[in-house]
């Protein structure tokens, strides 16, 4: 059997987590802090499986990624956006309150993750939130003090919906070889000088990462800035197994 | 085993309907979510080609035309991802694989599992007995049309009785071995089998 970096599978348990903090993101997203004892420790880019459970036993069942670094395991982060119909989203994202209580279980994924060995370059792109694994990873290799290379490229609908925005430009601003680019394709706020339309192939080229430099791609948002932003990754020349997705839509994530 | 924590709060969506088509974990859904790991890959289909082995060795090959020159089956069926969604009744249409086995001589499944083989290098593995009896297909129309890229265009595996990430998209090569091995999500630690009503999602399941 290859070699693969993954533990050996132990059976996945659910296991209860409670709600340290709230954070509210954006007008429609929010962290939650989890109290989470036992947890096994994950990698960057990494999700968990949600359980909620009602008082007459009715469960739903979600996956969510992880935004905190691994280093943060005594502190799970989830970032989760509030979905007209999401069914788990609106409760996760607007009911629940410190101390609420539910279940999870991971980490799961051994695919779209970035640890230190695999290097970089590494260039991010992010739709909305799918920008949440690719913090995790930012938060990893700030925590780790790498200086691997680094360049997010980051749509948001309005300037209010960009997530982590005060901790972004911080690490930007560390210098460190992280650059952040961010667009929006809703408004052009006062003052705004940045670009104000989807990702193409010629921001990706701008602001990206030369194929020659073989980065190590990562790109998470909704399904067509995914299938747009791949497929142009791979026309500029990036080779098609240095660019891992992950996508999600209304019901997929 | 303790009973589960109550979501203060929560009441969730708890949609009537059929309920006992729907396995455990897993919710409805309406549209149809597009998942895959990679970029979607450009196919030509003139060197197009699906292939049938047994270990090694080929034993059935067609091109494009010869390929959609074979009889054509349709199914009506429900389909589970992992990721927890289930869309019922989706309606696809191709070869089964009775009929591939049949246009290649065979009169039953030459080894015991099987490894699937995608453009893009995703590959998953079932028990060769989940593929045949009309259980699966190698599918090119959804819902009448022909299926999109993101959707595993101009054709891939449909396998409805396990979890969705077995029905391979961009299917090339399906090839028959007697040792079960792993595919891509298997190797990472997804389940080796994947039956939605066991709720076999990840290994140890």
């Amino acid at each position: 059997m290859p070699a693969t970096d993954v533990a050996a599978p132990a059976r996945l348990r659910w296991i209860t987590a409670t709600i340290r903090d709230v954070i509210d993101e954006t007008p429609h997203v929010r962290s939650l802090v989890l109290d989470v004892p036992d947890w096994p420790g994950h990698k960057a880019g990494q999700h968990v499986d949600v359980r909620l459970t009602a008082e007459d036993g009715y469960q739903a069942q979600r996956s969510y990624s992880i935004a905190s670094a691994p280093a943060a395991a005594a502190a799970l982060m989830l970032t989760v956006e509030r979905l007209d119909d999401g069914e788990v989203s609106s409760y996760l994202a607007g009911e629940a309150r410190v101390g609420d209580r539910f279940e999870l279980r991971g980490p799961i994924g051994g695919y779209f993750i970035w640890t230190l060995d695999l290097g970089g370059p590494l260039f991010l792109i992010a739709g909305g939130s799918g920008v949440v694994p690719l913090m995790a990873m930012l938060r990893h290799r700030a925590v780790a003090m790498s200086t691997v290379p680094a360049t997010l490229l980051y749509s948001s609908r309005r300037a209010d919906d960009i997530i982590y925005r005060v901790e972004l430009d911080r690490l930007a601003g560390q210098g460190g070889g992280l650059k952040i680019v961010h667009t929006l394709t809703r408004e052009r706020p006062a003052g705004w000088s940045g670009y104000t339309r989807r990702i193409d192939r010629a921001m990706l080229q701008n602001v990206g990462v030369a194929p020659e430099a073989q980065p190590r791609i990562f790109v998470c948002g909704p399904t067509p800035l995914v299938e747009t932003a791949a497929r142009d990754l791979h026309a500029l020349g990036h080779e098609p197994h240095l660019i891992k997705t992950e996508r999600f839509g209304p019901t997929g994530r | 085993m303790s009973e589960p924590p109550i979501a203060r709060g929560f009441r969730g969506r708890k949609a009537g309907g059929p309920s006992a088509r729907i396995p455990p974990g897993q919710h409805l859904v309406t549209d149809f979510p597009v998942l895959s790991a990679g970029p979607t890959p450009e196919t030509d289909l003139k060197s197009w080609r699906l292939t049938l082995e047994d270990g090694e060795s080929p034993v059935g090959e067609w091109s494009w035309a010869e390929f959609n020159a074979l009889p054509q089956t349709e199914l009506t069926v429900d389909i589970h991802c992992v990721t927890t969604w289930s869309k019922l009744d989706t309606n696809w249409r191709g070869v089964s694989i009775d009929t591939l086995l049949e246009a290649a001589g065979l009169a039953e499944p030459p080894a015991p599992f099987v490894l699937v083989h995608c453009d893009g290098d995703y590959t998953t593995n079932m028990p060769a007995e989940d593929l045949v009896d009309g259980k699966a297909m190698v599918a090119t129309h959804f819902a009448g049309e022909p299926l999109d890229p993101e959707h595993g265009g101009p054709a891939r595996l449909l396998v409805p009785r396990l979890y969705f990430w077995k029905s391979a998209k961009w299917v090339r090569r399906l090839q028959f071995i007697d040792i079960e091995q792993p595919g891509f999500w298997e190797e990472l630690g997804y389940h080796i089998y994947g039956d939605p009503w066991r709720e076999q999602r990840y290994a140890g399941d």
